[in-house]
């Protein structure tokens, strides 16, 4: 990239900014070098839809890094890897085992290509009120009860941190014929660091796909597929290509090179640190009183197999906070912008990035939260995960004929669309689930408290596509 | 041969004093400290490369913030200073007897230990009995006080660095909860005049004006300090700064200053309208 920019080429191909000439606000704005760097494929700089020569380099690099056998950059998000994942396993038809709290990425990937869903029922923690990973023995039972499925999914964690067991998963699916998905958007890290969970590519997955833009340092919406040979790469980087843009962004491409060789040369490193904060920061909160910053003490052997260590969670029902007004407050009051809050829990991103004045203002900032807005914990509602009512594949609902009905008046009938709250994005209810009063009550309980929701045409969340 | 130390003002406008020589230069784990001695303004600290305190004008900072306050409260028995590792204002603070705690919380025990070698003016009283040094983030320590102290005085560098967390609305929050329920709160609060620094101003204001029914500032001229006109916020639980100024018990206590006296006191809150309008006052 960098000869290329010292090249000094006379370019009359796209982008048509020319290195930011014809729009100088934006050189401005982004910097000279930024605007230079933006280029598209070329003899010299590869094709990422077919890499010959220097991202095929950095695929190999990158795949060395991970343990993998192949590493496919992708600039569509771990959505675009997750998605790759399961369209490269499972065809129309054919049956993924998989827990019921994965990301919509996962969801959205059977909607288009028509495989089903054999969902399983995640572990839950009564007093976080949250899901957890799946249990060995309900995957076994799953495994069993379907033969002919074609491959199992595993969130390597979920977005509070929580781990299957998943090497035991990956030799038994491996022994009924099955491949081994692991989603891994929050799990980059796990690679450089052995005191967190065993990664994808260690534990025998098939594939995985990892957000290198969430803790791995690269620019977000860069992200990474990695394979084993038990996988054709060539049939993978054609179901790529059926989606992923011909016009790939090389500042996400470079990022993505660039996160790989830091990793590899101070990835220990920088997760010791954030190790280190993470730590911290848990029992400094936990001395604050009243809330409940929760570790690898909630590790049981089963459905909570490991914790991630360098995840901030926090509890906040007992001082009768939902996470999603503790996540407003920090914002709005604080200028404390951390990654989600819920129902009730929060949960904050830490990094090698931080700075220890950061994680000072944000525990000082939850303590003044605590003084300042603490309220009794009734009424609260107490859990995240409900167990879908699966009547129909997520295909066949979602183009079935549907029409519109107030969500109050939809009770009993079977979703044509999502809905959920944004982050985490994992459905509340998804298509060809039926509405249960739970569910109801879930999605009223969240937008009251000021969650960010979104899935079904209505913007307003206020209506439902119902099949008819 | 001369040699000039510049500071930075502005992106426009700069400061430059001629060094005889330099006596410290060490970068500790936070940050760059620095000790020139200068023909113009005596020995200087530099943290960062941004001027701290000077020699030549050190004492008006450091009695302003220290006994405005002191001639309003009554009965300061415990005090709490964040940053001042250069102990200026603990020096100050040692001239009343009727003190009986002073914690010192200096996120870098560097700018202590040099202080102490190279800055004896400031760092003399550092050793007073009744001084307790920590050395940790301001942030933290004073998250854990609830009602201890009478006195809070945030003694500290700009908002652009490591004292960034000491402008922010969870500080002075917490710092209202460390206080007694008659407490007063002194903080640097910057120069209003030049536009890079009057955000900062306002919004440090507006986080202190929420947590405290008394709330306004005062001010000084500091010549080494960008543009001169340098302000101190006061924010109290309970006491306004000039209707419960006592002037002659202050001045029956014979402290000796070289800047403050209870006359300027009053004047000190007497703000142009430039500043009334940028704090909306």
């Amino acid at each position: 990239m960098n000869a290329q920019r010292l090249n000094r080429l006379a370019h009359f191909d796209v982008p048509g900014h020319k290195g930011g000439r014809m729009n100088p606000e934006l050189s401005e704005y982004f910097g000279k070098l930024c605007t230079s760097l933006d280029v598209n494929s070329m003899k010299a700089l590869d094709n990422l839809g077919h890499p010959v020569s220097v991202i095929k380099d950095a695929h190999a690099l990158a795949a060395d890094a991970f343990g993998a056998d192949y590493a496919f950059f992708m600039v569509n998000g771990t959505t675009s890897a997750v998605q790759t994942m399961i369209w490269a396993t499972c065809g129309r038809g054919e049956k993924i085992i998989l827990p019921r709290n994965v990301h919509r990425s996962a969801i959205n990937a059977l909607v288009v290509n028509g495989a089903v869903p054999v969902y399983i029922n995640p572990g839950r923690d009564k007093r976080l009120g949250i899901p957890l990973g799946m249990g060995v023995g309900d995957v076994q039972r799953a495994i069993e009860e379907n033969p002919d499925a074609k491959a199992v999914l595993v969130n390597n964690p979920t977005y509070y941190g929580v781990c299957s067991d998943l090497e035991t998963i990956v030799s038994v699916a491996h022994a009924a014929g099955m491949k081994v998905l692991a989603d891994e958007a929050h799990g980059t890290h796990f690679y450089f660091h052995d005191k967190l969970p065993v990664s994808g590519m260690a534990a025998g997955c098939d594939m995985a796909a990892a957000s290198l833009h969430k803790t791995g340092g690269s620019l977000t919406q860069s992200s990474i597929l990695l394979c084993k040979d038990s996988i054709n790469p060539d049939y993978v980087r054609q179901i790529i290509t059926l989606t992923q843009s011909t016009s790939a962004n090389y500042l996400l491409l470079s990022s993505l090179d660039i996160a790989r060789r830091h990793l590899f040369f101070h990835g220990r490193e920088a997760f010791g640190k954030t190790i280190a904060f993470a730590e911290y920061a848990r029992d400094e909160i936990n001395r604050l009183g009243g809330y409940y910053a929760f570790g690898p003490e909630i590790v049981n052997g089963d459905t909570c197999f490991a914790f991630d260590l360098t995840k901030l969670s926090v509890h906040t029902r007992d001082i009768g906070l939902a996470g999603i007004e503790v996540y407003d407050l920090l914002r709005d009051d604080y200028g404390i912008q951390i990654e989600f809050g819920d129902i009730g829990n929060i949960l904050a991103i830490l990094s090698a990035g931080d700075r220890r004045m950061d994680v000072e203002r944000l525990i000082s900032a939850l303590a003044e939260i605590k003084r300042l807005h603490r309220k009794d914990p009734v009424g609260l509602f107490d859990h995240e995960y409900i167990d879908p009512d699966v009547a129909m594949t997520p295909e066949a609902a979602f183009y079935a004929g549907k029409t519109t009905v107030p969500l109050k008046d939809s009770l009993g009938r079977i979703a044509g669309e999502f809905v959920m709250s944004y982050p985490p994005g994992i459905p509340i209810l998804a298509p060809g689930e039926r509405v249960t009063p739970d569910i109801l009550e879930h999605i009223e309980f969240a937008k009251a408290k000021g969650c960010f929701m979104t899935g079904p045409q209505d913007m307003n969340i206020d209506n439902l596509q119902v099949v008819a | 041969m001369e040699l000039w130390y510049t500071d930075r003002h502005t992106e426009d406008v700069n400061f430059s004093i001629k060094v005889k020589r330099q006596l410290a230069s060490h970068k500790s784990e936070i940050q760059q400290i620095d000790i020139l001695d200068t023909y113009g303004f005596g020995r200087v600290l530099v943290l960062d490369g941004d001027l701290m305190i000077t020699e030549k004008d050190e004492y008006i900072y450091h009695e302003m913030m220290t006994h405005v306050p002191m001639a309003v409260h009554p009965n300061v028995e415990s005090v709490l200073v964040v940053g001042g590792g250069d102990g200026g204002t603990v020096r100050e603070l040692v001239k009343y007897p009727d003190i009986k705690e002073i914690d010192l919380v200096e996120s870098d025990k560097e700018v202590v230990t040099l202080s102490s070698i190279h800055l004896p003016f400031t760092a003399c009283r550092l050793r007073d009995p009744r001084v307790r040094m920590h050395f940790e983030e301001g942030l933290r320590f004073v998250r854990g006080k609830k009602d201890a102290y009478d006195l809070i005085i945030v003694d500290c560098p700009d908002p652009y660095g490591p004292a960034e967390g000491l402008f922010t609305r969870e500080f002075y929050g917490n710092c209202c909860n460390a206080l007694k329920d008659d407490g007063i709160l002194i903080n640097q609060h910057e120069s209003p005049f030049y536009a890079a620094h009057q955000t900062s101003v306002k919004n440090a204001h507006a986080h202190i004006a929420i947590e405290f029914p008394v709330s306004t500032v005062y001010q000084c001229h500091i010549p080494s300090y960008p543009s001169g006109h340098w302000l101190f916020g006061f924010a109290s639980l309970k006491y306004d700064p000039v209707q419960d100024l006592d002037a002659d018990r202050w001045n029956s206590l014979g402290v000796q200053t070289r800047y403050y006296n209870t006359d300027l006191h009053r004047g000190a809150f007497a703000l142009p309208n430039y500043v009334k309008e940028l704090l909306n006052r």
